[in-house]
């Protein structure tokens, strides 16, 4: 058996050296740096949102990013639902007022526009894909799953660490943290349309906020790190509403699965007792 | 092996049912009663996972399907709909994504313990074949599902396979315009993939249960590879001693599943697939989901497309005719100390494919694909006739019995105590 083992073990450790030797090549073909990982509050196994950031990151959202993108998944109620920015039903329902939606047809076969209520999902700042793409030369992508739909590889070995239970490991966090890079990654200033992370690094979106863009009333510093962090947390709440609830309900089922196959295994161990 | 049944039913309307429809006998002779080999380890309880992980499949499935909406349109929207708005919908839909990954990890690992034990060898070739056949439908079955979601992977995923098909000659354009039902991937695909999405499973249970009573009428194999010889020394009754060990089993298994439920549940997928499809817009690399990988590999390492197919397809054929291509008399690996080392340079082989699958299909990788797709080939064509007729296996234990059971008098005693066991304990 031990034999077995090592001969495994070679056999393991020359692919592994053949698939290093590869990933090199990997990396020099895309010249693109790779974002680095930030603390999140939401990352880990015990991760939870940071209320005030989200909310913070729906202020830079509704101030900037909404000109140009969509956020078509996301109800206003969506806002003050648990594990969410955690905004009053109060405070949902006078923001949801302060939007036109277009509603109908009624009684007499028009089409109307009302204010919005809670249940309504955010309006779009184009009617539709051909309407963004005349104003701005492209679509630019919904955010509401963004941050899953954006990522990186963090190349062999790393990226097989990203999925093990150890420290260090369960990196999920690649999509913000390409978004953080991205928005901090704008390196030239006569070229707006350069970024340092985005492949190929002409990207549509031109730099699109700057120091104290955004009047942050907490006292949270007013500077483009900080709007980037906080939007790029309201975006992984936003493509991610359920992921207090998830890593909570994993927690009881872990404990719960780890205990039951205690049980099992001593259970195991005494029926087999005499038949080894 | 199972016999004819002993079950006595304890109840009167027992007996009279029984005398009916036997069917309670069938199942305490096959889950109760049946002798399995006393030596089996833990690479032995993934027949039992995978069953498990056929019922997590279809159960989980059904009730997205309650929430899924098979259109180009909605198909996106209604599984976002599921992660935001449906009662636990993230759980279910992340289970059964998960799930997929879970199923084929559990598979490989038995494929490869039939592989590395000789499980293959006369009398299971029908047992294995049965085998091979349920992972095509598994692989079919993924594939179609990963196509539902309608996102950037799913749509050019589904472009790149169902493609494949118009390699062959003469008809190979008609018979992926009849797949496609259209001249595109297109509303048509999504439907017909997910009604076949919805049959396969049951296709795959209905083959499981020939798979199982196959097994149950040759018998377990077991790591020395030695038949049983006498019921009472070398084995014990399914109940409670495999019920117990595979039930230990199952909950480690789920364990680890629910680490990537809970807690990791996008690492196997693809971030693009979270991008709605878009026939106009060509993702950078078309990855595969991470099972697939070796065989696609293979795929891209033939340089011409038609020769790529078939080299893929032949990939698993090859596997159904392990039982005649392997000349070896001796059935496990732990008495052949010379086709362990190959066993173990394919388990490599196999990763190495993996891992140059999800590469581009340029430069160096392209010919360490090719060097590895040989030996892939090599392992069951070349490997396995020779090695049998070469190679000098090491003495093999007079029967299970003594291969576990510590030496002198007490084997006796300890296998009378073990048949008793289910009533003294």
């Amino acid at each position: 058996m031990i034999r077995t083992t090592k001969l495994s073990l070679v056999s393991l450790g020359l692919a592994a050296l053949l698939a290093a030797g590869s990933a090199q090549a990997a990396e020099d073909a895309h010249s693109a740096p790779k974002p680095a990982r930030q603390a999140w509050t939401f990352a880990g196994p015990f991760g939870s949102f940071d209320q005030p950031q989200l909310q913070r990151g729906f202020q830079v959202y509704r101030e900037v990013c909404s000109n140009c993108h969509s956020l078509q998944r996301i109800a206003f109620r969506n806002l003050a639902e648990e594990g969410g920015p955690g905004f009053s039903e109060g405070q949902v329902k006078a923001l949801a007022a302060e939007y036109k939606v277009k509603d109908g047809p009624n009684d007499a076969g028009d089409m109307f526009e009302r204010p919005g209520r809670a249940s309504d999902r955010f309006p779009s700042p184009f009617a539709n894909e051909s309407a963004a793409r005349a104003a701005l030369g492209a679509v630019p992508p919904d955010f509401s799953v963004l941050a899953k739909a954006r990522g990186y590889s963090r190349g062999f070995p790393l990226f097989l660490l990203d999925g093990l239970p150890i420290p260090g490991g369960g990196y999920q966090e690649h999509g913000v943290d390409y978004i953080y890079a991205l928005l901090n990654g704008y390196s030239k200033d006569e070229d707006p349309n350069y970024n340092d992370y985005f492949p190929g690094h002409k990207i549509g979106m031109a730099k699109p906020i700057a120091d104290g863009a955004v009047d942050y009333t907490d006292g949270s510093p007013k500077t483009l790190q900080q709007y980037a962090r906080d939007v790029s947390a309201f975006m992984m709440w936003t493509a991610e509403p359920k992921l207090e609830e998830r890593k909570k309900t994993g927690f009881r089922v872990m404990a719960f699965l780890l205990v039951l196959a205690g049980l099992l295994y001593y259970t195991k161990k005494k029926v087999w007792a005499d038949a080894h | 092996m199972s016999g004819p049944s002993t079950y006595v039913p304890k109840s009167a309307v027992g007996r009279w049912f029984e005398s009916r429809l036997p069917i309670m006998g069938l199942m305490h002779s096959s889950f109760v009663t049946y002798p399995t080999p006393r030596n089996l380890n833990y690479f032995w309880a993934f027949g039992g996972i995978l069953s498990l992980m056929l019922g997590v499949q279809i159960i989980t499935g059904i009730v997205l399907v309650m929430h899924y909406t098979p259109h180009v349109d909605f198909a996106f929207s209604s599984v976002e709909h599921i992660m935001r708005d449906v009662n636990w919908g993230w759980f279910l839909r992340y289970t059964h994504a998960n799930g997929a990954s879970m199923f084929f990890v559990a598979v490989y690992i038995h494929m490869l313990r039939g592989l590395y034990y000789g499980s293959y060898k006369a009398p299971r070739e029908v047992l294995w074949i049965l085998g091979v056949i349920i992972f095509l439908l598994m692989m079919a079955t993924a594939f179609m599902g990963y196509v539902l979601p309608w996102g950037q992977m799913s749509f050019w995923g589904a472009t790149v396979i169902t493609n494949l098909f118009s390699a062959i000659p003469v008809v190979g354009n008609a018979i992926t315009t009849w797949l496609w039902g259209g001249y595109s991937v297109d509303n048509p695909t999504l439907n017909r993939f997910f009604s076949l999405h919805y049959l396969l499973p049951f296709m795959i249970a209905g083959i499981v249960i020939l798979h199982i009573w196959a097994l149950h009428v040759a018998g377990q194999n077991n790591p020395t590879g030695v038949e049983v010889k006498n019921v009472k020394r070398d084995t014990v009754p399914f109940t409670p001693y495999a019920t117990i060990k595979d039930g230990f089993a199952m909950v480690v298994f789920l364990a680890f599943f629910s680490w990537f439920i809970f807690y990791v549940p996008n690492y196997l997928g693809h971030a693009d697939n979270y991008i709605p499809a878009n026939p106009l817009v060509t993702p950078s690399h078309i990855v595969p989901e991470w099972y697939f990988l070796p065989f696609y590999a293979i795929l891209r390492a033939i340089p011409d497309k038609l020769g790529g197919v078939i080299a893929m397809f032949s990939s698993i054929a090859v596997l159904a005719f392990l039982p005649w291509l392997d000349t070896s008399r001796v059935r496990s690996a732990n008495y052949r100390p010379v086709y362990q080392v190959f066993f173990w340079v394919f388990v490599a082989c196999g990763i190495g494919l993996g891992y140059l699958g999800a590469m581009p299909a340029e430069g160096g990788y392209v010919i360490a694909s090719r060097i590895l797709t040989i030996y892939y080939f090599a392992f069951f064509l070349i490997i396995m006739p020779l090695l049998g007729l070469f190679e000098t296996p090491k003495p093999l234990p007079a029967s299970i019995a003594d291969s576990v059971l510590p030496r002198g008098g007490s084997a006796g005693a300890v296998a009378a105590g073990a048949a008793s066991a289910p009533q003294t304990k």
